[in-house]
């Protein structure tokens, strides 16, 4: 007897892997989707009265698949949709699990196809490899259900249409296909680091599976290790509502095994790539994130690699980070100055005067620095965050 | 997969726009000729027909079975249509790199893939 827990499980597991190979072999996602959630109906129904199958996967690639093939025979108009030029019989026996080839790749560069539009990338990532439902992709972007829904099907319809292929690109797209694939995933990381942490699991799982599918990429393993530093430290991120600086944070709190694993991701990416950093932005984040957690800080090092990372990506927010590692290096006046030239760029971001406010503050220029903190207040959105500024103001009268 | 590739001139310089054309080197002109011979030449390209300037184009509407005119493009002058062609592809990745070969596309306009339906 198999509990409904276990069923669930293998679902989660296997939603990617058995979607990915119906699209392969039909051609058609929502006929794909459609094929496996009836497929999975019937396993939830059955799987827990009569146990779950030896191979659950080729189980329910085999169900699913015949279904289609059912429907396929039935409608005539649907026949003609698909790529099948030939329908084939349905299979009475279940295919051996190695015969079924793992197209989850294929599906990830297929839903981050720079044709569709960024949120329709990631909302069919999650839907597709992630197995999440619409209401919940929906729920976890704010969105209502409705919206997700049309935007889940008009993104599937414009792969048909427009003919995106449903394969691992050839080497001269593959940079820039893989680089839109990582920041879908990096995106849905980002969304769950704010909070909804069932989002950052998610994007750890996808790069997992990245990180199985491409061995050899170090920006997958560069990614992937960035990923697991950073969330590793979530449950000390946030206290009563206030978002607790790394400084700040107990320690006692982190996944220390989760680190583990994300340093050994980083050295997997630094054998791989390690030669020429400045190639692999994911990369030098990760070293970054390793370097955050480590006791004591090598302040000089992250300022170079802040630096190094700066004039990767042009980003005056990593400049502003930059510029925090110098303070922090001790050298407080030129941490100050860096962040002062941001000004220009980052006038609407609180984290630069907030930043300013801390800096200013540690030259002992108390006026000048809870103007920043003001300027900040006025900018900030999260209450989390505003109550960590409040609490920074409130030292400063003390 | 069969695609109507439409070229957006935008502020890409033409011969039907002398003075800006004349600010290209001798050497860009002929790239542009050349560019657009070789795209006539791909397998799976059905070349289209030259089109005259969007100022020349009259826009036409019915209104209560009324028949109305209007001088110019349907959309502003910037944004009309260039030219077109026809091409068979595998998928719309061969349609991408064949569009950024269109040298509209890198010197101010764009070219819009259009799939065509099949039944």
């Amino acid at each position: 007897m198999v509990g409904t827990t276990s069923v669930e499980q293998t679902f989660r597991d296997e939603w990617g892997r058995v979607l990915a190979a119906l699209i392969g072999f039909l051609g058609d996602f929502q006929l794909a989707e459609e094929a496996a959630q009836e497929a999975f109906a019937i396993a939830a129904e059955r799987w827990p009265r009569e146990g779950t199958p030896e191979s659950p996967r080729a189980w329910l690639v085999t169900t699913a698949r015949n279904r289609a093939i059912d429907r396929i025979r039935r409608d005539r108009t649907l026949a003609a949709k698909v790529r099948l030029l030939e329908v084939p019989e349905t299979v009475e026996e279940e295919v051996d699990e190695t015969m079924i080839p793992d197209e989850r790749l294929e599906l990830m560069f297929t839903c981050c196809h720079p044709a569709l539009a960024l949120d329709a990338q990631v909302a069919l990532t999650l839907r597709t490899l992630g197995g999440l439902s619409t209401e919940e992709i929906a729920r976890a972007f704010l969105v209502p259900t409705d919206t997700m829904a049309k935007r889940l099907v008009r993104a599937k319809g414009k792969i048909r249409a427009a003919g995106i292929p449903f394969r691992v690109p050839p080497d001269h797209l593959l940079p820039d296909r893989l680089a839109a694939v990582l920041a879908v995933v990096y995106l849905i990381f980002n969304e769950g680091y704010g909070g909804r942490g069932e989002l950052a699991a998610e994007a750890i799982r996808l790069g997992r599976a990245l990180a199985e599918l491409m061995p050899d990429e170090p920006e997958v393993h560069g990614l992937l290790a960035l990923m697991l530093v950073n969330d590793a430290r979530r449950d000390a991120r946030f206290a009563e509502g206030t978002v607790v600086l790394l400084s700040d944070q107990d320690r006692s709190l982190w996944d220390f095994d989760q680190i583990a694993e994300g340093r050994a991701a980083l050295d997997r990416a630094l054998a791989l790539g390690g030669r020429y950093p400045s190639r692999y932005p994911y990369l030098v984040q990760a070293a970054l994130a390793v370097l955050h957690v480590e006791e004591p800080q090598d302040w000089l090092q992250i300022a170079a690699l802040y630096g190094e990372l700066a004039r990767l990506t042009e980003s005056p927010v990593v400049r502003l980070n930059e510029a925090v590692a110098i303070a922090e290096a001790g050298d407080v006046e030129r941490g100050l100055a860096l962040a002062d030239s941001l000004g220009p760029d980052l006038d609407r971001y609180h984290y630069l005067h907030a930043t300013r406010g801390e800096l200013l503050r540690r030259l002992g220029r108390a006026a000048d620095a809870r103007a920043a903190y003001e300027r900040a207040l006025e900018l900030v959105h999260s209450e989390a965050e505003r109550s960590l500024l409040q609490q920074r103001l409130g030292m400063l009268e003390g | 997969m069969k695609y109507l590739m439409l070229i957006h001139q935008g502020t890409a310089p033409t011969p039907r726009t002398p003075e800006e054309w004349a600010r290209l080197s001798e050497d860009e002109q002929k790239a542009v000729y050349a560019d657009y011979q070789a795209i006539n030449q791909t397998p799976g390209v059905t070349p289209g027909l030259q089109l005259d300037s969007p100022e020349t184009a009259t826009t036409v509407r019915v209104e209560d079975a009324k028949t109305l005119t209007t001088d110019g493009p349907f959309v502003a002058v910037k944004e009309a249509l260039g030219g077109y062609f026809l091409l068979e592809a595998d998928d719309l990745d061969a349609a991408i790199e064949l569009a950024a070969r269109v040298p509209a596309a890198r010197m101010g306009g764009a070219v819009e893939v259009r799939p065509i339906v099949e039944w």
